[in-house]
């Protein structure tokens, strides 16, 4: 693909008081990679995740991230103000919980076009048209753009998070459970949608679950973390196909065949 | 021809009159006194320099008197007279430890060194409405002064001594203690600056907002450990002497909470405090404090803060009677040029939305 | 016509002049000069409880009473008008403490205190201008947490505020805001301009007077200063517009100034006047005069 990665991590740490959540965690992500991270609840993927996007302090180690005019910045250095620029301009993060994601009290229209907004866009008709046109590629019914989330069903509002987190083209995407609450074919559907948007966009990003239909289906690689630490890494096919570690082993048999 | 009502001026003088001759009522009638008011509805007085932050008997009962009785009117007349007096420094903290007790009980154990003192309370009455008292007549001497002859260490630094309540941090300098009179709030707000913003705070809201956490809205387990009523001196420390000169004697109500003890298999648990403090015999008003004081301080405990009664920003900005009735009873005022503003919009709104519906019948009709 | 009155009894009971102690004055001063100096950003201060409730205008009467001097001269309105309640006390209320001179022409002050409407006449460089203010914080109906809103403000993130404009004009079709329309000051800070009618948020951009903001119960102070940029928020598709009547003022016949709404009867009856009385007065005196008649009929 080219040349420097996207994201740069190198032997990232963090505690909770006398307990390691997250021990010596190392990888690049590279322009247009889907990577993943799996492991049980406990297993650090989610202190992982937060310390990524800049949410927590890590206590160890580095996180840089190459902006689109191509400097790097160490985002636990980051302030406040530029971390929330970069949410704005470059970054895009959706939640388990399209609650935690959306503006529950503002249409679906407004949803998607806050961050054109946010970013001076001035022209009404032009917010809207886009807000319209993101509405149908994450195959949302574009009438509906002026209707609350609430009146949505749960596998829609995920697709309006979507949507609200694609319109200004980011260049890095962290999800956290995309398909967590969700009924199996709704996932399967919107794990469809999102492999041909991450495609086609040319996205990066960094999936946390603990599903491992999601990370097939969706990432290039993939890492195994276990108490903190990161037991098995590799292409996400290899790894599920034949899992080396003896944990990885462990999580690829306990899949109940569907 | 239609002219606009002048006379603004005289209108306000009338009802000033008015509302004068209203307060004095029938003139054949007693007028009350400022004695009778601060000897007789003690507790009226002692809520207006609470919450008016200003303890002054006096002025306190002269308010209750120019506010008709209505005590949330008062405590404004108190705040206004309080703005203009000068401040020439802090006193020393009083001694809540050697207050000269009127009333000392405890719920949490059944007795106490010191003894459970029951004191002037309606706590042992029956809500019986006396129609002796409408007849007035004799009313026998109390046997007040005698009970609180024995010390009476405070419950909490008994606990204390077993390392069984957490210990509260004493202030590492007197003198800098925050003033919420003079400065704004701000956030999170240190626990002073709560205290500060909950003794002077609405008696009703504080109330309702401690009862809330009992009854499941931010549950913190209260025990009442101490309540203590009486009189402590009030020191004051002038830079051209350099010692300490009493300048006061004020009544004050003190109450402790022990609450839901904190710690884990590896901690040692402890219980936690909740704290009241007010002027006179305000011992309803005491104890409510000290169940918002406690429930305001779950995050700092680490605890899930989702109750309102635990919400920092919405306790400290509604708690302030005088703010509150100001901008409630300010929708008074004329408002007609913003509603205005909205009838302009709405008929014109409705306009459009005809014209729209005309059009679209023209259309069909077509 | 209400001349000077050098109202000079002496203050009972050891008040200072204009109510308020030196310390606090200078206190209040300094606030407005951080205000001033960064055009639309709230300083916090320590407001005094005053002997007017909160809501009643505590803060303007603040900001005025640390300003005004014995050499002022003071108009004092609400809903444009001199002799509405509000104003009639505020103004006895400056008389008593402070002694100063009061007028109701908006020519001749100094100082005008105002509840929800800016003058008709125009006012100029060395004038200024103390608005009473409820709520300070424009963003406080998106947001009720202060702590979340001085970051936005710090952050100039102000999205979250254009997306409530997208909003009204998807649901009415029109930005819905008719009072309070929050304005952009000097390219950076989003501001309340206090509930005056969105149809005079023109009058405050490069205004040749200073204006001051009061807001006792919130307990902030902000500023503009003379000839500053003041920016009403829309969309270029959506500009700003102002409020217009279908007739002139029934007294005067401005087809230029704000119109109050007067019911004459109980069969709809209506009329409209101009909301600045003296404004309105100003006028049907003018065209008297023109017409060679006396002045028109004296008002207090």
């Amino acid at each position: 693909m080219t040349e420097a990665p996207l994201l740069r991590v190198r032997n990232l740490g963090r505690n909770y008081g006398r307990t390691v959540a997250v021990k010596d965690v190392s990888f690049d992500l590279w322009p247009g990679e889907a990577l993943g991270i799996i492991g049980e609840s406990g297993s650090g993927k989610t202190t992982l995740l937060n310390c990524l996007f800049g949410g927590l302090e890590p206590h160890a180690g580095t996180i840089e991230y190459r902006q689109r005019d191509d400097a790097v910045v160490d985002v636990a250095l980051l302030s406040e103000a530029r971390r929330r620029l970069l949410m704005r301009t470059e970054w895009g993060f959706v939640h388990q919980n399209p609650h935690d994601g959306l503006r529950m009290s503002l249409s679906a229209g407004a949803n998607v076009g806050e961050r054109l907004m946010a970013v001076g866009e001035r022209v009404y008709h032009s917010i809207r048209s886009e807000a319209t046109d993101w509405l149908r590629k994450v195959e949302m019914d574009v009438a509906r753009i002026d209707d609350l989330p609430r009146s949505f069903s749960g596998g829609m509002q995920q697709r309006l998070q979507i949507a609200r987190n694609l319109v200004n083209r980011p260049r890095l995407v962290f999800m956290d459970e995309p398909t967590g609450g969700l009924d199996v074919s709704v996932q399967a559907r919107l794990l469809d949608l999102l492999r041909g948007l991450v495609a086609d966009l040319g996205l990066s990003v960094v999936v946390v679950t603990h599903d491992l239909g999601v990370v097939r289906l969706l990432t290039h690689r993939l890492m195994v973390m276990q108490a903190g630490e990161v037991v098995e890494q590799g292409l996400t096919d290899q790894v599920l196909d034949d899992p080396q570690h003896p944990y990885s082993q462990l999580l690829v048999a306990s899949v109940l065949p569907t | 021809m239609y002219v606009a009502v002048k006379g603004g001026e005289r209108a306000i003088e009338n009802s000033l009159r008015y509302l004068a001759d209203e307060r004095r009522g029938d003139r054949s009638l007693p007028d009350v006194t400022l004695e009778q008011i601060g000897e007789q509805f003690t507790l009226a007085v002692d809520r207006v320099m609470g919450e008016g932050s200003l303890y002054d008997r006096e002025l306190a009962a002269l308010a209750v008197k120019q506010a008709r009785g209505d005590l949330v009117e008062a405590i404004f007349l108190l705040r206004a007279y309080r703005t203009t007096l000068p401040r020439f420094g802090a006193t020393r903290p009083i001694e809540t430890g050697r207050l000269r007790l009127r009333r000392r009980i405890s719920a949490a154990f059944k007795d106490i060194p010191g003894g459970q003192i029951l004191g002037p309370s309606f706590d042992y009455t029956h809500r019986l409405l006396d129609f002796a008292l409408a007849a007035g007549g004799p009313v026998p001497e109390g046997l007040g002064e005698a009970a609180a002859a024995a010390p009476a260490p405070r419950v909490a630094d008994l606990l204390g001594r077993e390392g069984l309540i957490e210990a509260a941090e004493p202030a590492t300098d007197e003198q800098a203690a925050p003033d919420l009179t003079r400065e704004p709030l701000g956030f999170p707000a240190p626990r002073e600056l709560r205290l500060q913003n909950l003794a002077r705070g609405d008696e009703g809201f504080l109330l309702a907002l401690g009862y809330s956490t009992q009854r499941g809205y931010g549950n913190n387990h209260p025990f009442a450990g101490e309540i203590r009523q009486g009189e402590a001196s009030v020191e004051f420390v002038p830079e051209e002497l350099g010692f300490a000169v009493e300048i006061a004697e004020i009544d004050v109500t003190e109450c402790d909470m022990i609450n839901q003890f904190k710690g884990s298999a590896h901690i040692p648990p402890q219980f936690t405090r909740g704290y009241g403090l007010v002027f006179g015999g305000s011992e309803r008003k005491a104890m409510a404090m000290a169940l918002v004081d406690r429930a305001l301080r779950a995050r700092e405990l680490g605890e899930e803060a989702d109750a309102p009664a635990q919400h920092e920003e919405f306790v400290l900005y509604h708690s302030d009677n005088v703010e509150a009735s100001g901008f409630v009873q300010h929708l008074k005022l004329p408002h007609y040029v913003d509603f205005q503003a909205e009838l302009v919009q709405v008929r014109a709104m409705r306009a459009a939305a005809t014209a729209r519906r005309d059009a679209a019948l023209d259309e069909a009709a077509e | 016509m209400s001349a000077a009155m050098p109202d000079r009894e002496s203050p009972a009971a050891g008040y200072s002049f204009a109510y308020l102690d030196e310390q606090t004055k200078r206190m209040i001063r300094r606030a407005i000069l951080k205000a001033v100096a960064i055009p639309g950003y709230q300083v916090p201060f320590g407001s005094r409880e005053m002997p007017l409730p909160y809501g009643w205008g505590t803060g303007g009467i603040q900001v005025t009473a640390s300003i005004i001097g014995i050499d002022d001269t003071l108009k004092v309105i609400d809903q444009g008008a001199d002799d509405t309640t509000n104003a009639v006390s505020i103004r006895r209320f400056f008389r008593r403490t402070a002694g100063v001179a009061t007028t109701e022409r908006t020519a001749e002050a100094s100082i005008v205190q105002t509840r929800h409407r800016i003058p008709e006449t125009p006012l100029r460089e060395g004038q200024i201008l103390v608005y009473q203010v409820p709520i300070p914080e424009p963003l406080r109906w998106l947001e009720p947490r202060e702590a979340e809103t001085r970051k936005m403000h710090a952050l100039a993130d102000y999205g979250a505020m254009q997306v409530r404009l997208y909003e009204d004009i998807a649901t009415y079709g029109r930005i819905a805001r008719t009072y309070d329309y929050p304005v952009q000051v000097n390219d950076r800070y989003v501001m309340a301009p206090s509930p005056i009618p969105k149809f005079d948020n023109p009058k405050m951009d490069r205004n040749p007077a200073l204006q001051l903001f009061g807001a006792g119960r919130e307990k902030r102070i902000y500023a503009v200063p003379p000839y500053t940029k003041v920016k009403s928020l829309d969309f270029d598709d959506y500009p700003f517009s102002v409020q217009t009547w279908d007739r002139p003022c029934a007294l005067c016949g401005s087809t230029t100034s704000f119109l109050d709404e007067v019911i004459t009867d109980d069969r709809g009856g209506r009329m409209f006047v101009c909301s600045d009385s003296e404004y309105c007065a100003g006028q049907v005196a003018g065209q008297r005069a023109a017409a060679g008649g006396k002045d028109g009929p004296g008002h207090d």
